[in-house]
């Protein structure tokens, strides 16, 4: 895979196994982490970049933070129908880092056109659920209390396959009307979301608090699941 | 005889880890990096060690508890990451300190930081080396081993 973008990208890796169905993006500033979860990925069968920020994140993604959306003239420099050399299936971000946070970068990828379907997961260290609501409410899929274990992994699949399944409809619906741009024929009804906010893919645009799937919340109850029980501080207390 | 000095050495690597766990110095994060490893990455756990698990310079003189107490966060995540428990912990107290501006109790929490960071890497050390050892041993047995 050629990839021709002019990064310095200290931490990138690109795996090459062509059987693999799926590519995560993994946004850490952290060296241990990011190898971590570029691990788990891997061991999960997923190809996998790691970059250490989230303005290299953008960049990968094709998105210059120079961008001005509301300045007509500026040519932009990501069109949503011919940029995608690299489709990116799942971005999985750390929350806090310097610069640009991952609640950051997430606002700016659902913010864009062309990246807004990508899911976004977001890791931390610290459970804070005033943090947890704000990115979930911002169009986070998931958000893993660190350190990640490979069980979590398992909750990214449905958010890709919905993805997947949506980019490839999106493909199909544009060479149709490509090929029908001359033909009068009445487009096909439009299988992208509304342009909104609103990240759901689900037809009905409910807004957050009426999901149906409360899995993602485990880290706001107070009841984890047995074999996660996370004992963050626990009560050794070491007097200093 | 090569057997007997792999298996000799996987009941070392075991009763040296045991103890670790006891002690709380490691807890079972540890274990989930141990089991990433495995033929494509044999030396996962070890770079985890090596490669930035202590980038934190402290700042002895205190002066910035604000730059201190992100360093301490950033120690604190890795820590975690690799399943270091009890450095993890006084990294809590540490910060904890540093957010009182608590010049003494940040040079006590610094002491014992350092303290329990040499005891681990000595410790993680001595079981890489067990570890590589083993790996060494266990080579040469194959040729003996011919079903």
């Amino acid at each position: 895979m050629v990839i021709k973008l002019d990064l310095e990208l200290d931490a990138m890796a690109i795996t090459g196994e062509s059987h693999s169905q799926f590519h995560v993006l993994a946004v850490d500033d952290s060296v241990i982490d990011r190898k971590l979860i570029e691990r788990l990925l891997k061991t999960s069968s997923y190809q996998v970049t790691a970059v250490d920020s989230g303005s290299k994140a953008l960049k990968f993604l094709g998105l210059h933070e120079e961008d001005d959306h509301s300045n007509p003239d500026t040519v932009p420099s990501v069109s949503p129908n011919d940029h995608q050399e690299v489709e990116v299936n799942l971005i999985i971000t750390d929350y806090c880092m310097p610069g640009m946070t991952g609640y950051d970068l997430l606002k700016k990828v659902k913010e864009s056109s062309s990246l807004r379907n990508i899911p976004v997961v977001i890791m931390s260290s610290e459970n804070v659920p005033s943090r947890i609501t704000r990115c979930l409410e911002e169009g986070a899929e998931e958000f893993f209390l660190k350190p990640v274990r490979l069980a979590d992994l398992n909750r990214l699949k449905p958010h890709m396959m919905k993805s997947k399944i949506k980019n490839e409809k999106q493909g199909d619906q544009e060479k149709l009307e490509k090929s029908e741009i001359q033909s009068e024929q009445q487009k096909q009804p439009p299988s992208q979301p509304q342009p909104q906010p609103e990240s759901q893919p689900q037809p009905q645009q409910s807004p957050l608090l009426q999901q149906p799937n409360n899995n993602k919340r485990k880290t706001m109850e107070e009841g984890l699941s047995p074999d996660r029980t996370r004992r963050r501080y626990n009560g050794i207390t070491t007097m200093v | 005889m090569l057997g007997w000095g792999v298996d000799r050495l996987r009941a070392d690597m075991s009763r040296l880890l045991a103890i670790l766990f006891h002690q709380g110095v490691l807890d079972e994060q540890f274990l989930q990096l141990q089991q990433l490893q495995d033929e494509s990455s044999p030396n996962f756990v070890s770079e985890c060690k090596t490669d930035g698990y202590c980038d934190c310079r402290l700042d002895r003189e205190f002066s910035d508890y604000k730059k201190m107490g992100i360093h301490l966060n950033q120690f604190m995540g890795s820590s975690s990451s690799i399943g270091a428990n009890r450095v993890r912990n006084v990294c809590v107290a540490f910060r904890a300190a540093s957010e009182q501006n608590n010049r003494a109790g940040c040079l006590r929490a610094l002491e014992l930081l350092e303290h329990e960071y040499c005891y681990l890497k000595n410790k993680l050390h001595e079981l890489f080396q067990m570890e590589q050892q083993r790996v060494l041993a266990a080579g040469a047995r194959y040729p003996l081993q011919q079903h």
